[in-house]
């Protein structure tokens, strides 16, 4: 009996713990989201009233975030990136899953260990390395050639290659995993049944990896789009929204725009999440 | 015939794999590597040595910086763990059917909320105008609002709460896969609560704790906003001097020897940390 008060006593601890934190994993994002509804002019206590100037407003000074020409092109540059870096990754991540479960051939191992590594190197040291790479090569082709090579300047095209770089790694472990659960069989028998390779591949396999595909494609799209360690070193005229929201933060303060912002994308980014998981666990899409 | 289709598609699957790591991850860091030796002489003109590595010795500001950013990121990686254990297993084994999907998605959901957003969430809580400061003024708690932001144990909470979910996931996937009956039998064989946690739980979970440990590790030592935004200018973050060599200097010699030291200080932990337990990259980072 005694045993057992003690047991509910400590679920009952163990659960204040989980509601806690699970405040905690809140309370920030709330904080962020909810002052963009404030009819203020700073993101801080006491609250004025509701408002959804700081989403809609036209004029200074609560030009509202759907006014504000610069949020919406960084906001575009981040949704150009985000796609280009989503459809590169899926690709090369899909090439990669066949290769590595179905191929066969010497130091597999080694070349799965090299995947999985630009998981683990900081964001930073992607982007410099990058970079760097990619201003020899200009400056040589320059120096040698007289030749100008605008994409390789800090650009969006580097903020795609930088951000890929370690995107593919994640869309290929995801499409990894979902193809390893895949009957061979399955193709055995369309095989059998007179469909060429490219028929099986298209009608059967591609099928059946569609789910982690587009899963893996939001997810990299995400991570695309709120990156930052990396896109802060090779980013160019065009700054995509995480770095145009940095400098209003450095420059401006905050203001009750970034948190419509903030609002838009914890709303944006929790819905694709939740889209992403919700096409994974369904086992037949 | 056969065998060469087959050896067609594998050299056309390899194509991209080698492409994407040859041209964007190891030429790259080759080409950091070279340049982080290189010693500027006279404008345009460099020299080969090891001084831009000489002067990361002799100024101990850097290095200061370096050791600070490993030491609070080994911290914050053990903060994660200790507190993210506890709702990875909760989540896992104790919560019921419908509520352990409930919890599983609102970590899930939250997960790809960027730095940034999650950094200007503290700060509107803590600054000295903050949530909490007015709030605790307004209930005569404290008679003058206080400044919780630029300090170092702000810097520590807000790099615990932006990592954590990144140790809560795999962990919940690896304590998923564990069958109950294990648990059973090491409390019918007379082991107490704490024993089987142990002996039991913490062995099979060892390859999700050690994955989430190098994923946590590695973003806190490579972050840049939280500690920027939290700590202030002062916060002394190892970025944060990459950051300034390559952008306010320009000083892009020394900035890639810096990258490589972090890199290189990084990997040596991740590896001792891998002896340690016995693991290998291939069977915990890519499984989560």
């Amino acid at each position: 009996m005694a045993s057992s008060t003690k047991n509910r006593a400590f679920l009952l601890g163990y659960r204040a713990y989980i509601a806690a934190f699970f405040i905690f994993l809140a309370a920030p994002l709330v904080a962020a989201g909810s002052f963009a509804f404030n009819d203020s002019l700073f993101p801080a206590l006491p609250w004025q009233g509701f408002t959804l100037d700081w989403f809609f407003n036209d004029s200074e000074p609560k030009l509202g975030m759907f006014h504000d020409r610069r949020l919406l092109r960084g906001l575009y540059y981040s949704g150009v990136i985000g796609v280009m870096v989503a459809l590169l990754s899926v690709f090369v991540g899909t090439t990669n899953a066949f290769l590595f479960v179905r191929g066969n051939f010497p130091a597999k191992n080694f070349f799965y260990i090299l995947m999985i590594l630009p998981l683990v190197i900081p964001g930073v040291i992607l982007g410099i390395s990058i970079l760097v790479m990619a201003s020899n090569i200009a400056n040589g082709v320059e120096d040698r050639f007289n030749l100008e090579l605008e994409f390789l300047r800090p650009g969006i095209l580097l903020v795609v290659f930088g951000q890929f770089s370690f995107v593919t790694t994640i869309t290929s472990l995801v499409i990894t995993a979902r193809l390893k659960k895949f009957d061979t069989s399955l193709e055995e028998a369309a095989l059998n049944l007179g469909a060429s390779r490219a028929q099986v591949l298209r009608t059967v396999t591609l099928p059946f990896l569609r789910p982690a595909m587009i899963a893996a494609g939001i997810v990299a799209f995400l991570v695309s789009f709120e990156n930052f360690n990396t896109t802060l070193f090779l980013v160019g005229s065009e700054s995509p929204l995480t770095i145009t929201m940095y400098d209003r933060m450095a420059k401006v303060g905050s203001t009750p725009v970034l948190n419509a912002v903030s609002f838009f994308l914890i709303v944006g980014s929790g819905l694709l999440a939740l889209i992403s998981v919700v096409i994974q666990r369904d086992p037949k899409s | 015939m056969q065998s060469d289709i087959k050896r067609l598609s594998l050299i056309l699957l390899f194509a991209p794999f080698a492409l994407w790591i040859a041209l964007l991850i190891i030429l790259p860091h080759m080409g950091m590597v070279v340049l982080s030796l290189r010693e500027k002489v006279a404008p345009r003109v460099y020299e080969f040595g090891f001084g831009n590595y000489i002067d990361f010795i002799n100024e101990p500001i850097y290095w200061n910086t370096l050791l600070r950013t490993g030491s609070m990121s080994i911290l914050v990686t053990f903060l994660a763990l200790l507190i993210g254990f506890p709702i990875a297993y909760y989540i896992a084994k104790i919560a019921g059917k419908r509520s352990r999907g409930a919890l599983f998605l609102l970590c899930l959901i939250p997960l790809w909320v960027s730095d940034l957003i999650r950094a200007f969430g503290w700060i509107l809580l803590l600054r000295e105008t903050g949530v909490i400061s007015s709030f605790l003024t307004d209930i005569g708690l404290i008679k003058q609002p206080i400044e919780f932001l630029y300090n170092d144990i702000t810097v520590i909470i807000g790099l615990v709460y932006t990592v954590i979910l990144f140790m809560i996931v795999p962990l919940v996937s690896t304590l998923d896969g564990m069958d109950n009956a294990m648990i059973e039998a090491g409390y019918n064989l007379g082991g107490n609560g704490f024993t089987v946690l142990r002996r039991i739980i913490v062995p099979y979970a060892m390859p999700g704790i050690v994955s989430g440990c190098i994923v946590v590790f590695m973003m806190t030592a490579g972050s840049y906003l939280t500690p920027i935004l939290l700590g202030g200018k002062n916060s002394s973050w190892f970025t944060e001097q990459i950051y300034d060599q390559f952008i306010t200097r320009f000083n892009w010699e020394s900035g890639a020897a810096f990258g490589f030291l972090l890199l290189a200080f990084t990997s040596v932990v991740v590896w001792i940390g891998l002896r340690l337990t016995g693991q290998t990259l291939a069977n915990t980072v890519a499984k989560s």
